[in-house]
């Protein structure tokens, strides 16, 4: 029996699925008219008794979020939708608002009346030109159907929703350089406290959530919460979207109950690519720990991967198979983060200078053992010191990777330089496929 | 008095207990117990940012430790904290170092040739926190350098660590957002606007608080080595504010000034003109040697004797007027004071050189003169309204305050002026448009509360009855009153009698017991009984001959109402001229003293508050030529000793004389004169810009860079009615003269016209022979 439970994902390959006919084919928006008929308090205890977790990263009950919004201030509340996805590796969120972006409209209109706000935001990553276009023309037909704009649904709501796109920065990921940015200034992550719950967007309260957390809440809201407590594990409820990529047969997404294992999605993907086998794999998107081999069965929810060392942020499995070089790997994103350093905090910005200039000698063969220990060293001077979580992203592939493949570091030393061959790695590579 | 009562909170330090005000950072509650935390971006006039890291400690509250270690710049003292700094805890000293690894990263070993080596804080911090030698060996961010960011400020980026404080000081301090972090990562600088430069009237702070040398002055740059600089704390001798300044001196030369520390007055900060208007004091003309004019009618050289006795002779039994000058210190002015009183038995003495009116001078005597208005009244006020008055042009310190409060308690500001300037602007001040000479009108529309502070410039005299209408709002309302001068010598002035109505100590001259006191203390029989003659008065009777002879001070005569009249006066009399530098009194002058400039000199201002800003001489082995000096010399030579050989001895027998406890002088009202005028006509009004042409801002290029465009301010309703736009030529003129400038059109009353006083293109009292209230016809060129 599968191990899948498409719920967003249950319509994707229909033809129509990102319309609003084809989404209210299969029962959509009829959420959001239940929603409104409910108090917005009940709605923020139904989504919290479902257990749902932010499914951007860091897994922060969602119901609980909505919860901190203070009421009855006098002031506007915004709900602003995380779509910036641009961690390496993740592909979730992308692919889901392609295929049926009124799934995260009806989520929007169920979240700001929960928290009782009147405008909404998405920020939508610049570069995905395809998908803004997509979810433009549907937020055009929600307002063309009535449900966003006055009196939604005829229930006396008001919602306006903006879609504001990004000009490629991956700092705008973080929910404060998110609302700097979406303000009209430079992202970069804001001093908290105060937090966004309290001065958030034009500090306001704001809820800052991501695409996937919010477009779960409609079939929380049409199946009860039993019915999402009974997927997943005892802390970590519910479905989710796993992306897997790399040397795997059949890429892709996989929607399947939190607490799946690696073992169990590649049964699904088809296996490693044909003659290869597994050698390194990250269980979160570039930024968390890596994983080996001996992770195959490490269930791959919130406390499953934490225990194992990792993190499970944005459940995005990139796979590499015994031809990839891991210096090499680490050192593409490593020069990632150093791209996409914001330059505020001191660690971040010198540190991902540094680090990438190391990596590309040992690469190249240059340095010696100490160089080593000279890189983790300076990977905990840069973890846990800096302003925001994206340079302890930056150091966990290279502190992990030492921990499993230290070895090969050394092999790059006393080689001269990488003994594998980087062809092999490429998926244009025809032999053994 | 109300006592503030402020919640106290304990923690722990390093082992040590501390008590420290709710909201005090843990970086400062640290500095209290003398834990120096190193830190790059914290500033504490400045919001926290937390983006260098550099002051990472471990902290635990109640027993609960924070599982990472915190920037201790960002984080409040909380009830049963502990704090461990890089002292006690292993892991704060290793994060603390490693952060400065970091740091050094991309920053240039050029220290043997950056003006900050040998007071640098990353220099310093790197010695304390840092290892002895990078382990880093890769390339370094290179830039181009440096680059001009203003004319007197330039950036070399590849020194910069990305702290901050230059764009949060010119955001957050002085309202001039004009620099910007921009790119990121290691590649992330510091920027200007492409159409906007940096033009902001604080911009030196930036240079001054830059932790390392990537700001530095133009005028500085490569100038000195800071361990060949002698520093001395100073008096800030241009405006009122009365900033605390530091003046560094190399070789008997000043080569920079800084701003100065001083919590009450200025905080930390100073304005451009302040920091970097100096050179006038090193000009190659300075007046070094006394002179006589011969019988040749020629200025030459001539021994202290020489020129004692020529002065002596001339003034000697004589009608002599004086004229003081706003830019004294108070022995000096105390000199002049006496002088006239006991050695010239004269009230005819006046410090104001400039516009002025005798409503202005019952006014000082009756509301200037034992009120005591200061910048904590800012810090309290529920209401601060400008009268004539332009703090960001006219007293830079004030603004900066006034500018504090409307940021962290939107403080209500506003202005009753006949232009809205940016600086008002930056206020958000309530803008309450009058036409020149109906101020009066205005201010009896205006409701304060005791709590307010009504601040009024050296302008409002200029519109008859402006002073008189803020005597009754203060009287309606209870609120304060400060009088806020230009010039940095007149509230002491005031304090010291340098005008005709008033003796030492705000003594009334028509006080019998007030002149007793004084004649008591200086042990002459009496002293004259009637007040003197204003500065006008005093110029017109020596030009028709009523008066013989002039002692003049540092006094321009083409900065007041009548400077043609001025100059004939100076023409016609015997004039005594003290001066540091030829100027058109001094090329009319019969004797002429050379007297020290403010960094040659000790001695002390008086800031608008009343507050003394005690200065010592910054020039070792300077002959300390202070006017009042000279002044004593002569006196003896002319047989009634003012006995005042020094400026200690004249600061001494000025404090005994304390300040007057009888009656204040009383006030009389005056009737306000509106104008009416045609359609072709407009009213003439103006004010002196911070940075203009100035004598005291001479020789300081880089400066005058950024000084404010000279334009004509118009009303759209006038423009459309001229048919002219911004940056057309517009002619203003009268009888007398004209002036052509671009024009720009702003929020200004329809029946004025504003132009700079004093600024490039822009002479109005010369040109005009009128600054404000008179009639001109404004038309296209």
């Amino acid at each position: 029996m599968t191990k899948l439970t498409p719920v967003l994902s249950a319509h994707w390959d229909e033809k129509d699925s990102f319309t609003i006919e084809g989404y209210k084919r299969h029962g959509g928006y009829t959420a959001a008219a239940k929603a409104l008929k409910m108090e917005p308090d009940a709605i923020i205890q139904l989504v919290k008794d479902s257990g749902l977790r932010g499914r951007g990263g860091a897994g922060f009950p969602t119901g609980m979020k909505w919860g901190f919004i203070p009421q009855g201030d006098n002031k506007d509340h915004y709900l602003v939708v995380n779509a910036d996805e641009s961690e390496p590796g993740t592909c979730k969120d992308m692919p889901l608002l392609l295929a049926n972006p009124h799934v995260l409209i009806e989520g929007i209109i169920i979240g700001s009346y929960a928290i009782r706000a009147k405008y909404a935001f998405i920020y939508i990553r610049g570069e995905v030109t395809h998908v803004v276009r997509r979810v433009q023309q549907a937020i055009e037909d929600a307002y063309k159907a009535g449900h966003l704009g006055k009196n939604i649904f005829g229930s006396g709501v008001d919602l306006e929703l903006v879609l504001h796109v990004g000009a490629g920065a991956y700092i705008c990921g973080e929910e404060t350089a998110l609302l700097d940015s979406l303000e009209g200034f430079r992202g970069q992550p804001r001093l908290r406290p105060p937090f966004p719950a309290i001065a958030g967007l034009y500090a306001r309260p704001t809820v800052v959530n991501n695409v996937e957390s919010i477009a779960s809440v409609p079939s929380i809201i049409n199946n009860g919460a039993e019915w999402f407590q009974a997927m997943g594990t005892e802390k970590s409820k519910g479905m989710t979207l796993y992306s897997l990529s790399g040397h795997v047969a059949n890429p892709g997404q996989f929607e399947a109950p939190l607490g799946i294992t690696l073992r169990e999605l590649l049964e699904l993907a088809g296996g490693i690519r044909k003659g290869h086998q597994l050698k390194f794999w990250t269980p979160g998107g570039s930024s968390t720990p890596l994983f080996t081999a001996e992770h195959l069965d490490t269930p791959l929810d919130y406390e499953g991967v934490s225990a194992a060392g990792s993190m499970l942020g944005t459940k995005a499995l990139q796979i590499f198979d015994e031809t990839t070089c891991i210096v090499r790997a680490v050192l593409r994103w490593t020069e990632f983060y150093k791209h996409e350093s914001c330059g505020k905090c001191t660690p971040c910005r010198e540190g991902t200078w540094w680090l990438v200039q190391i990596l590309k000698d040992l690469e190249s063969g240059k340095g010696t053992e100490a160089d080593l220990d000279k890189l983790l060293d300076l990977c905990s001077n840069i973890m846990g010191r800096s302003f925001c979580a994206l340079a302890d992203g930056a150091a966990s592939p290279i502190v992990s990777s030492l921990k499993y493949f230290r070895s090969e570091y050394m092999e790059h030393l006393h080689n001269g330089g990488c003994p594998l061959d980087p062809q092999a790695s490429t998926l244009f590579e025809k032999a053994g496929v | 008095m109300t006592t503030e009562v402020v919640d106290m909170i304990t923690v722990v330090i390093d082992g040590f207990e501390v008590s420290v005000p709710k909201g005090t950072l843990v970086i400062r509650a640290a500095e209290k117990l003398g834990i120096q935390i190193p830190r790059f971006c914290d500033h504490p006039l400045l919001d926290p940012v937390g983006a260098c890291r550099q002051c990472l400690v471990d902290i635990e509250i109640n027993g609960r430790p924070f599982p990472k270690p915190q920037a201790s710049c960002t984080i409040p003292v909380e009830p049963g904290m502990i704090v461990k700094t890089q002292l006690t805890s292993p892991v704060a000293q290793k994060a603390q170092e490693g952060i400065m690894d970091f740091l050094l990263v991309n920053h240039p070993l050029d220290c043997p040739v950056c003006d900050k080596g040998g007071e640098c804080p990353l220099q310093n911090q790197a010695m304390s926190t840092g290892r002895g030698e990078s382990r880093f060996e890769g390339k370094k961010r290179l830039f181009d350098k440096p680059i001009n960011i203003s004319s007197q400020v330039l950036l070399d980026r590849e020194r910069c660590v990305l702290c901050a404080r230059c764009t949060r000081f010119s955001e957050q301090i002085a309202a001039d957002p004009f620099i910007t972090l921009n790119e990121r990562g290691a590649l992330q600088q510091v920027g200007i606007y492409q159409n906007q430069p940096f033009e902001s009237y604080f911009s030196g702070n930036t240079v001054q608080i830059c932790p390392v040398g990537a700001l530095t002055g133009a005028s500085y740059r490569f100038q000195a080595r800071p361990f060949d600089l002698v520093s001395t704390p100073s008096a800030c001798e241009h405006c009122a504010s009365g900033c605390a300044l530091r003046t560094d001196i190399r070789r008997g030369k000043t080569l920079r000034r800084l701003a100065g520390d001083d919590p009450e007055v200025n905080e930390e900060w100073n304005c451009d003109k302040g920091r970097w208007a100096f050179k006038y004091v090193t000009a190659l003309d300075r007046i070094t040697n006394p002179l006589v004019r011969d019988s040749s009618g020629e200025l030459r050289e001539a021994s202290w004797p020489e020129a004692i006795a020529a002065a002596s002779l001339g003034l000697k039994g004589k009608r002599v007027g004086v004229l003081v000058g706003g830019r004294t210190t108070v022995e000096d002015a105390y000199g002049y004071s006496k002088f006239a009183r006991v050695t010239l038995n004269t009230n005819d003495i006046d410090f104001r050189s400039r516009v002025s009116s005798d409503e202005e001078r019952d006014f000082i005597a009756s509301h200037v003169v034992g009120t005591s208005t200061t910048y904590r009244d800012l810090d309290r006020a529920d209401h601060v309204l400008l009268v004539g008055f332009e703090p960001e042009e006219e007293s830079p310190i004030v603004f900066l305050r006034i500018m504090k409060h409307v940021r962290k308690r939107a403080l209500k500001v506003s202005a009753i002026a006949t232009k809205l300037s940016r600086g008002n602007e930056k206020l958000q001040a309530i803008f309450i448009a009058v036409a020149p000479g109906s101020e009066a009108e205005a201010i009896a529309k205006i409701e304060l509360t005791a709590k307010s502070v009504i601040l009024v410039g050296e302008r409002a005299c200029e519109s008859a009855g402006t002073l008189s209408a803020v005597v009754a709002l203060a009287g309606r309302t209870n609120a304060k009153i400060g009088w806020i001068p230009r010039r940095a010598g007149e509230p002491g002035a005031i304090a010291t009698g340098a005008i005709g109505n008033l003796l030492p100590g705000g003594r009334p001259v028509s006080d019998p017991a007030a002149r007793v006191d004084v004649a008591t203390a200086w042990g002459v029989d009496s002293l004259p009984t009637s007040a003197g003659k204003n500065s006008d008065q005093i110029f017109a009777s020596a030009k028709t001959g009523e008066l013989d002879a002039l002692v003049v001070g540092g006094v321009d005569p083409l900065d007041g109402a009548l400077a043609s009249e001025a100059l004939l006066a100076l023409d016609r009399a015997f004039v005594v001229s003290f001066e540091i530098r030829p100027s058109a009194v001094t090329s009319r002058a019969d004797v002429v003293f050379p007297v020290a400039s403010v960094t040659e000199k000790s001695g002390s201002f008086m800031n608008w508050e009343g507050r003394s800003r005690l200065f010592e001489s910054a020039v070792e082995g300077s002959l300390q030529r202070s006017d009042v000096r000279i002044l004593s010399m002569l006196a003896d030579a002319i047989g009634k000793p003012i006995t005042l050989n020094t400026v200690k001895s004249a600061a001494k027998e000025f404090a005994t004389l304390s300040k007057w406890d009888g009656a204040r002088a009383s006030f009389t009202a005056s009737n306000s004169k509106n104008i009416s005028v045609t359609s072709d006509e407009a009213i003439l009004t103006s004010w002196r810009r911070l940075l203009d042409d100035g004598s005291l801002q001479e020789g300081e290029v880089n400066l005058a860079g950024t000084a404010r465009k000279s334009v004509v301010v118009i009303s759209p309703k006038r423009a459309s009615a001229l048919g002219v736009v911004d940056g057309d030529n517009v002619k203003v003129s009268n009888t007398q003269g004209s002036i052509i400038l671009p024009v720009l059109v702003e929020n200004i009353h329809d029946d004025a016209v504003w132009l700079p006083r004093k600024s490039r293109g822009a002479h109005l009292l010369e040109t005009l022979g009128s600054a404000s209230g008179t009639l001109v016809k404004v038309g296209k060129a």
